[in-house]
């Protein structure tokens, strides 16, 4: 299958490992990937912000670039999935442009977030991976509960082979990043923010993922932070390893 | 312009504005419960849920067992308060002193007084609830079942209804209807249940079951 | 709040109690600094949320009553205006008088008012949120009327002095100690050998109300549904405190927002079953009680229901911020939020806290400009649509915190640090050559960082982060990089 990348623009700029991971495990699973290189960001920060009047040339520009790009496309972020699939249109209208706004329902109804792509899309659950660490994994809010993926990625994670899965307490609660939340109640963040940590911590993981690179930002810099030698991995990177070793 | 009328105005507007396209509201949630009306699961289910909200319930196979039944819950009362209505052998074998609410009690009277006992129009299996209607000569006007500190209710199995839609067809709106589902309680403190706040502080239910109901 | 107990502040806005003082963050400094108060909340929300999920988990249509309770109210909105109209010819006919209130002050004065006609200088309270937002108690002590709160938690509240921070339990912030301390310092008659015991808090609770429930000759209460075609009204509650005030005294006064009607009674087998389960997890509260006008031989012999706008034709004129008017108030919502749970109702200021409070205050007032406190409220929240998942009336909450944010933009005026901001960004996004521009510059960040993380930037919004969190060094090579690499070989 033809499959066109999102790379999101933190994923781009930030943390490429991500994207790579997700076009080496594409890839490894027989599918071509392409990745328009003109593409910026989908406009999730201006959004969830109230810059609705600024997201709007950010929406009509990623369906510009993706209309035509290819049958599906996958991005390795729940949050930016979930910006395309109950944002866009919602912005389109807002700012009056009723075509563009079809235009971006039916975009988002070929957009998959990558567990949703591989197991609902690709029907695979078992894609050849091998990680030997003791992971946890958090199953970030928008991915929970926007694009309803359930334990999608769980299912992936349970057959990768060599890797322990611990449950983390409290899994379904919000880390308290929240884009710009972060910033503007930091404190209420950061309080969130322990509390999740506390929770990855009782695992005794090596390793927390999850399905957004942005959770995980927040998450590995509290960590970080913490000197606690835990390390944040995207689901992507974990899947897309073997027994040759991690994605490049 | 009248406040009746300003606010009736701006609320005609807001509502064009914002849509007065009315929807079907989809009513495919149940309406008929799991179990049939008066069956032996439903009564089963009501004093189950009855149970877990700590109300007190005993059964009895007809209206012959009532009485005893309501002279046994009453044995350490000394005075009882009953609506106009209810069948006066209920309380055949009761100890206390029996004040009919006819002509009505004043409230300090039924500070005085002991316990109350009434029927009930309907109760709810699924919720453990029952349904005063203070229409009903059994059951009588609101305060005589509130203020004396133990109410015994006697419900008939086919009058117990499963869920809560079905129990709502039974009632008429038109007088006052008290939902009571166990004793008084609150969750005010640390949002746990705890009983015994305003209202009866004991409910006793007194369950006619005929065999093979 | 209080008014027969310490000096009486009437409010001076007339729209009630519907904006704080202070911007959310500054409060929520606060609140997050009170250890006792974080472990009062973490305790009490753990607690309902265990319960909820056990008692919505029998209800195999719980989805299907949702929905049915979401069209309903959505059928509401869509003929208030008649279905009031209906509402007050039901009650008339029935023996009740209607009243109509374009704001709190007005509410208030109807109420003084009536109050003033019976002659009593004492009314019972049963908690309601519509007379709390009005200030009420605020109103009638000024006019030398004691309102006395009946409910367990408000009469806390109301002992204390404090203010209410959630919907069900408006002294969810004490715990069981605190509470003792409350009764034995100011209720005149207890034993002095109160225990913490909830149970006997609760007995205490009973011994100082029950009299002057015996005697009082007027009564105040919300409402939880008013049926339109029948002129009845509903009023949910726990304890008998509301049977109390509703039954016992001569005159009933009832104070409702004009969303709280609902087209017929058999809309309530939806409400009823969503209500309880949803907010104190029960299959059914202790009490509901519900009827019509005056009932000739029980109950009060005059009844006052007076419908109060209040701002909330403002948010009818909505067609997704009215979902706000949707609320049953269950505080699911609250329950279910890390904001709230971490905060507390106080520092939302307005007397709706939480999710539905972020949304419905700043609607109700409207958002005067960027300084206005209400403002900050759709902020607190980091979306992550826990409150929808609760909302037994499914009012999509994060939908309408985002449309308040960008109604708090529009309110700006003249461009704020944070405008500049975002316009710089969505500059430097909205083309393929400045974005990769903007990647160079962040690349530039690798010289802060000493083994692979960075700990600090200078700058005002990178201090809240990096209060407590690092950074990754950015990397060496950003996808796109990449990717043209392995394109060229
Ligand atoms: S918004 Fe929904 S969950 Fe929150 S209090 Fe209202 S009805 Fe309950």
């Amino acid at each position: 299958m033809r499959i066109a990348l999102v790379a999101t623009c933190l994923g781009d700029a930030m943390f490429p490992q991500a994207p790579r991971a997700t076009v080496l495990l594409l890839e490894r699973l027989g599918h071509e990937v392409v990745f328009p290189a003109d593409q910026t960001c989908c406009g999730q920060m201006h959004v969830n912000t109230g810059y609705l009047d600024l997201a709007l040339p950010l929406v009509r520009h990623h369906v510009d670039v993706f209309s035509g790009a290819a049958d599906v496309v996958v991005a390795p972020s729940g949050s930016c999935v979930g910006c395309v699939r109950h944002q866009h249109a919602m912005v389109a209208r807002r700012g009056g442009d009723e075509k563009l706004a079809q235009a971006a329902e039916d975009l988002a109804g070929r957009t998959y977030e990558l567990s949703e792509l591989l197991v609902d899309v690709l029907g695979v659950t078992d894609v050849g991976a091998y990680y030997p660490h003791r992971v946890t994994y958090h199953p970030t809010c928008h991915s929970l509960r926007m694009l309803r993926v359930g334990d999608k990625p769980l299912r992936l994670l349970r057959e990768v082979r060599g890797l322990t899965l611990t449950e983390l307490p409290d899994a379904e609660v919000c880390c308290g990043f929240g884009g710009t939340f972060a910033v503007k109640n930091a404190e209420t963040s950061t309080a969130m923010l322990a509390d999740k940590m506390a929770n990855v911590l009782s695992t005794h993981a090596e390793v927390c993922t999850a399905g957004d690179t942005s959770c995980l930002m927040h998450i590995g810099g509290g960590l970080s932070r913490l000197r606690s030698g835990v390390r944040t991995v995207h689901l992507a990177e974990i899947l897309a390893s073997t027994t040759e070793g991690a994605p490049a | 312009m009248s406040a009746r009328e300003e606010v009736l105005a701006r609320l005609r507007a807001a509502r064009d504005v914002g849509g007065s396209t009315v929807p079907d509201v989809p009513r495919d949630y149940h309406r008929t419960g799991v179990h049939a009306p008066g069956s032996a699961a439903a009564v089963e289910r009501l004093t189950e849920t009855l149970t877990d909200y700590r109300a007190t319930v005993h059964r009895v196979g007809d209206l012959d067992g009532v009485p005893a039944a309501i002279a046994a819950v009453l044995a350490g009362s000394s005075s009882v308060v009953a609506p106009p209505g209810l069948p006066g052998e209920w309380l055949g074998e009761v100890t206390a002193t029996v004040r009919r609410d006819d002509p009505p009690l004043s409230v300090a009277d039924l500070d005085r007084l002991d316990a109350v006992v009434t029927g009930a129009a309907v109760a709810i299996a699924d919720t453990g609830t029952f349904v005063l209607d203070a229409l009903a000569p059994d059951q009588g006007r609101r305060a005589i079942s509130l203020v004396p500190d133990h109410h015994v209710c006697v419900i008939r199995a086919a009058d117990v209804v499963s869920s809560v839609p079905e129990a709502l067809a039974r009632l008429a709106p038109d007088g006052p209807l008290t939902f009571v589902s166990g004793p008084s309680a609150t969750s005010d403190i640390e949002l746990d249940r705890v009983e015994g706040v305003h209202g009866p502080r004991r409910l006793d239910v007194v369950l006619i079951v005929p065999p093979r109901a | 709040m209080t008014t027969d107990l310490g000096m009486p502040t009437v409010a001076s806005d007339p729209h009630g109690h519907l904006r704080g003082t202070e911007p959310f963050p500054v409060a929520a400094h606060r609140a997050l600094a009170d250890t006792q108060l974080r472990q009062n909340l973490g305790h009490a929300t753990r607690t309902i949320r265990a319960k909820r999920a056990a008692v919505v988990g029998e209800v195999d249509d719980w989805e299907e009553l949702r929905r049915a309770g979401e069209c309903v109210k959505a059928d509401v909105m869509a003929r208030l205006p008649e279905l009031l109209e209906q509402l007050e010819a039901s009650v008339t006919a029935r023996g009740g008088v209607v009243h109509w209130a374009r704001d709190a002050e007005e509410a208030n004065r109807i109420v003084v008012g009536l109050v003033r006609e019976t002659g009593s200088d004492e009314v019972v309270k049963v908690k309601s949120m519509a007379t709390q937002e009005t200030g009420l108690n605020e109103a009638l002590g000024a006019a030398g009327i004691a309102a006395l709160e009946t409910d367990l938690a408000e009469l806390i509240v109301q002992l204390s002095d404090d203010k209410p921070s959630h919907f069900l339990v408006p002294a969810i912030h004490r715990n069981r100690s605190e509470i003792r301390d409350i009764f034995l310092r100011e209720m005149p008659d207890v034993d002095p050998d109160l225990t913490d015991e909830p149970r006997r808090l609760a007995m205490a609770a009973r011994a100082h109300l029950r009299r002057k429930f015996l005697s009082a000759r007027v009564g105040i209460s919300g409402v939880n549904f008013a049926v339109a075609d029948t002129g009845t009204i509903s009023v949910v509650e726990s304890e008998g405190n509301g049977r109390m005030c509703l039954t016992l005294p001569d005159t009933l006064i009832t104070v409702m927002g004009v969303e709280k009607v609902v087209p017929t009674w058999s809309d309530l087998e939806v409400f009823l079953q969503l209500l309880p389960r949803s907010s104190t997890g029960e299959r059914m509260n202790p009490y509901t009680s519900s009827w019509s006008g005056v009932t000739p031989g029980d109950g009060p012999q005059t009844f006052h229901l007076v419908l109060l706008d209040n701002g909330r034709s403002n948010v009818l004129a909505s067609p997704d911020g009215r979902q706000a008017l949707h609320c049953i108030r269950c505080s699911a919502c609250l329950n279910v939020c890390p904001v709230y749970e971490r905060t507390g109702g106080h520092a939302y200021g307005s007397i709706y806290p939480g999710p539905i409070g972020a949304v419905l205050s700043p609607q109700l007032t409207g958002i005067d400009g960027p300084d206005d406190v209400n403002a900050s409220l759709p902020y607190a929240s980091s979306l992550c649509g826990a409150c929808f998942d609760a909302c037994p009336v499914r009012i999509d909450i994060p939908h309408l915190l985002v449309q308040q944010r960008a109604a708090a933009v529009e309110a700006h005026g003249r461009p704020t640090a944070q405008d500049l901001a975002m316009r710089a960004a969505a500059a430097a996004m909205a083309s393929p050559g400045r974005f990769s521009l903007t990647e160079r510059v962040v690349k530039l960040g690798r010289l802060l960082s000493r083994s692979g993380r960075i700990r600090s930037v200078p700058g005002p919004g990178a201090a809240a982060w990096f209060g407590a969190r690092d950074m990754p060094e950015p990397p060496a090579e950003t996808f796109r990089e990449w990717w043209g690499r392995r394109e060229r070989s």
